[in-house]
């Protein structure tokens, strides 16, 4: 039986037994062993495991918990928040007013569709872009390659700081322009290198046989390269989304019309600013919803489109991430 | 300098460069489709990184878009660095930018390495699917709802407060102490980021023999004792490179989150090299001096990304690039 077969077979293999498939009578003297476990390996103790249960438990918890509460207190009613004394912990009546509220029109509704039309012509753009410019750099021995990744790898070292990136933007009259929040931050070079290095080790020889039979490279791109790297480019796709559904510091230097402002905007005057945006302290006033679970609500908003997207990517994050970035 | 993200593949003997019989020009018309594909990129790259670089000389001009512009504003020499270095508040920004980054090496940085070799010791594939699953989600969400849940959480109106005034104690406010902030802002970075940090350790460790192990295990090495002669060195050149580039990037510390609870706190204990620029630049209109003190930091940075590599070249490590 060689070594590989004693670890898969775990506690029928565990040293005093016979080998073969029909065990022996005898009786095992670890009873609760994992078959699992390589049987080279100490069982835990007790006390070990248990700690490292209440470890992960904790920690789930600490990042569960908190958006928890703030799920609940956005679903809770005027009566639950009051006896609860602010935050709900403990539903006890679901109530979706403070969204019919928000989402019925005005500040908070126009917020979310520009949020939404960012991200979504954003991410098309950026991915659009730096595909091609990945697959262009890809093909090793093409023409001006080096100096072109040269330039791409410089500006990791170096960038020209905020306030030369702020008169430019201004100068070239992105000022209260919705491209604000797009342009300036559209390409990711980091992005760029992982696409690279997940295309170069994606089927060369795929790749060369098909430019030997003489396709183009646009072909090639579009029907060899793409389908075999969905992982990744669903993963770089969801760092690019993401960065664009964050963003709210370009925002706020440049839309100094609140109209435009995109939902994260939206959050940080209401809930870390404490103050009701234009055209949302009517609503606040009159007290039809209470303040609190309207909060809550905007700060849900903030995270469903993460929430409902992450589950579908987050499987490749492995296969998508790592073979492009941590091969180098 | 080659970065060995980019040199690795390269190296591989996949395909061997095409021979050029036309020379220059065979090889440029050979290519141009792909030149074209890398065109969009570039010209973003060049117009929104490269092109700034213009405006860097503001930070030796008396420069004021309302009154003059780029080329007509008069040169002042060095006189918004002299200014900029007698700025107290400059040398605040400093020492508050190097507290967070050594409060991060020391609280945040073994985190997930602690995560990954937690989550590594467990057996039930399923049970590790689902605490990763967890772990990664923080990371993607934008620092404004972190700070919105820390404040629902530890702040004057927050859940912990309330509990404690439930039950008869004094309520506190975490995000409105200037003593605590750095530690908030340290804490707020691990639940954000421990977790996302841990994939790349666990993928360390997937690549480790398991054979060594047994080897090991049969040789009398006991548990702990494997972890520190064959888990922790197969960690090594992902701890040094990540180490590298967290020193390298000393001066920069989580410009968003703190711009975020700047007002909560105080410029005092809050403010930090990137804050100070933003203030002084595009809150006070000093648009020089406010450039001045972005160059000496982008110049401070790129030396210490560089000596840093060479710390990690004496040690025998890769670093971020090859020598």
């Amino acid at each position: 039986m060689s070594v590989t077969d004693l670890r898969r077979t775990g506690k029928a293999a565990a040293p005093g037994t016979a080998d073969g498939p029909g065990l022996p009578a005898a009786p095992p003297r670890q009873p609760r062993r994992n078959p699992g476990r390589p049987v080279w390996e100490e069982d835990p103790s007790p006390v070990g495991q248990g700690l490292k249960g209440l470890t992960l438990l904790g920690v789930c918890l600490a990042i569960l918990g908190p958006l928890w509460v703030v799920i609940v207190t956005s679903l809770s009613d005027r009566r639950t928040i009051t006896e609860a004394g602010g935050l709900v912990v403990i539903p006890r009546t679901v109530t979706f007013q403070a969204y019919e509220e928000l989402l019925s029109g005005g500040t908070v509704t126009r917020a979310a569709i520009v949020s939404l039309l960012v991200t979504l012509v954003g991410t098309v753009l950026s991915m659009t872009v730096s595909v091609l410019c990945a697959y262009g750099l890809s093909r090793p021995g093409s023409f001006a390659h080096r100096p072109i990744l040269m330039v791409l790898l410089i500006t990791m070292f170096f960038s020209a700081g905020l306030i030369p990136t702020y008169l430019l933007v201004t100068g070239i009259g992105l000022q209260d322009s919705y491209w604000a929040m797009i342009l300036p931050s559209a390409i990711s070079v980091f992005n760029i290198l992982v696409l690279r290095a997940f295309f170069m080790s994606t089927a060369p020889e795929l790749i060369d046989s098909a430019r030997i039979d003489g396709a183009g490279e646009w072909r090639i791109l579009l029907r060899i390269v793409m389908p075999l790297s969905k992982a990744v480019i669903a993963v770089i796709s969801l760092f690019y989304a993401v960065g664009y559904w964050s963003q709210w510091f370009n925002a706020m230097i440049y839309l100094n019309d609140a109209e435009k402002w995109p939902l994260q905007m939206i959050l940080r005057q209401l809930v870390i600013k404490q103050q009701a945006p234009q055209g949302m302290s009517q609503m606040i006033a009159t007290q039809q919803v209470p303040g609190l679970a309207v909060q809550m609500a905007v700060m849900v908003l903030a995270l469903i489109p993460v929430v409902i997207v992450y589950p579908f990517v987050q499987k490749h994050f492995t296969k998508g991430m790592l073979t492009g970035a941590i091969k180098g | 300098m080659r970065p060995g993200t980019a040199s690795a593949p390269e190296r591989a003997p996949a395909a061997p460069p095409a021979p050029a019989p036309g020379g220059r020009w065979h090889r440029l018309r050979r290519d141009r489709s792909l030149l074209l594909m890398a065109l969009p990129a570039v010209g973003l790259l060049v117009l929104f990184v490269y092109v700034p670089l213009i405006w860097i000389t503001v930070a030796f001009k008396d420069y004021d878009p309302y009154v003059s512009g780029l080329w007509s504003s008069p040169w002042t020499g060095l006189e918004n660095i002299t200014l900029l270095l007698e700025d107290s508040r400059f040398w605040d920004a400093g020492a508050n930018t190097l507290a967070i980054t050594f409060l991060q090496l020391v609280l945040f940085f073994p985190v997930p390495i602690a995560l990954a070799l937690l989550l590594n010791s467990l057996l039930s594939e399923r049970l590790r699917g689902v605490v990763q699953s967890v772990l990664y989600l923080p990371h993607f969400f934008s620092w404004v709802l972190v700070i919105t849940v820390f404040q629902q959480m530890l702040g004057g109106a927050g859940l912990l407060s309330q509990l404690l005034r439930a039950r008869g104690y004094e309520g506190f406010d975490l995000m409105t102490d200037p003593g605590a902030f750095k530690f908030l802002v340290t804490a707020q970075m691990v639940w954000k980021d421990a977790g996302w940090g841990v994939i790349v350790f666990l993928a360390a460790l997937s690549s480790v023999n398991q054979d060594l192990y047994e080897a090991a295990a049969a040789d009398g090495a006991g548990r702990w004792r494997r972890m520190w002669h064959i888990t922790l060195p197969a960690l090594r050149p992902v701890i040094a490179l990540l180490l590298v580039l967290r020193v390298g990037d000393s001066l920069t510390v989580g410009f968003e989150q703190i711009l975020l609870q700047r007002d909560a706190v105080g410029p005092g204990a809050s403010e930090v090299f990137d804050t100070y620029v933003w203030w002084v630049g595009l809150a006070s209109g000093d648009y020089g001096v406010a450039a001045a003190g972005g160059l000496v930091k982008g110049l401070f940075s790129l030396v210490l990304v560089l000596l840093a590599n060479k710390v990690a070249h004496l040690l025998g490590e890769q670093g971020v690039y090859r020598k």
